[in-house]
């Protein structure tokens, strides 16, 4: 049941995904072009999304446990730091530049377009650099 | 012309993901850590080998049965290499990227998700003023 769940949620997201337009660089950073010809629809996105998640998230926490695990996998780290508002500064530049966020450039390798494949493993790559020289 | 039926259907979709996947298996829908994860712990791997799969699947899968046309994307492959090193550097360093951030963690209501969300949306607003000034 644990792997068929993943396969599930990993189907939804990635229907999401594709839906919703985030896998379409040009639509994303038009909606990023707030101060140029803005299209707002990806709003409507992360605003469905995010009404769906701090609706059931309450619920859903409430349980003592997940139906297939022992426990919920949940951040512990709090506080804001340095670290977590450069790399959220820089993911943004990088989501500004091309219109890829993780989810979507992984959803669009099926697309099997080459900037897909080279996005994600140049983003693989930069998340080793970080594990390795910046830890 | 803006047609909200597929973007909200979609943000319904991946909340909806991001609900299944902590109310079935415990786990925060953050796409670049499951990404991280599945590459580095060798002992949970194989649940986000099939979620990401999944995702890869269900990407094309929507555009099969929708009739949406695939999205031609950016052919230029330099500023494809930029910007996935410098998105990788950052969700690694930041802890986590819109998923894991936006829709998950504004969804626990946490107070660094949701700085780190703001952080995020404002920076790519002002990348994509930039290139849109430089390049006229």
């Amino acid at each position: 049941m644990f792997n068929i769940s993943a396969l599930i949620c990993g189907l939804l997201f990635g229907l999401g995904l594709a839906a919703s337009g985030m896998t379409n660089p040009e639509k994303v950073i038009g909606f990023l072009d707030l101060f140029g010809n803005w299209d707002p629809d990806l709003l409507f996105v992360m605003g469905s999304a995010v009404l769906t998640t701090v609706i059931s998230f309450r619920f859903v926490l409430k349980k003592d446990k997940p139906f297939f695990a022992p426990i919920f996998s949940l951040p512990t780290a709090a506080g804001l730091d340095k670290r977590l508002l450069t790399g959220a500064s820089l993911f943004g530049i990088g989501w500004g530049l091309y219109g890829y966020c993780p989810g979507p450039a992984v959803a669009a390798l099926g697309y099997l377009k080459p900037t897909a494949f080279l996005f994600v493993a140049a983003m693989l790559l930069g998340m080793l650099f970080v594990e390795r020289k910046l830890k | 012309m803006s047609n909200f039926f597929y973007p909200i259907l979609g943000g319904v979709l991946i909340g909806l993901s991001a609900t299944l996947l902590l109310l079935l298996l415990g786990r925060i829908a953050g796409i670049s850590g499951i990404v991280w994860a599945a590459i580095t712990e060798t002992g949970q791997r194989t649940w986000r080998l099939i979620f990401l799969g999944g995702v890869i699947f269900g990407g094309s899968l929507f555009h099969w049965v929708s009739g949406v046309p695939i999205p031609e994307g950016n052919d230029n492959w330099l500023l494809a290499i930029i910007a996935g090193l410098i998105v990788g550097v950052g969700v690694k360093l930041g802890s986590g990227c819109t998923s894991g951030h936006g829709v998950c963690g504004i969804g626990r209501l946490s107070m660094r998700s949701l700085t780190a969300t703001i952080t995020f949306m404002v920076a790519g607003i002002v990348t994509v003023a930039v290139v849109n000034t430089v390049t006229g």
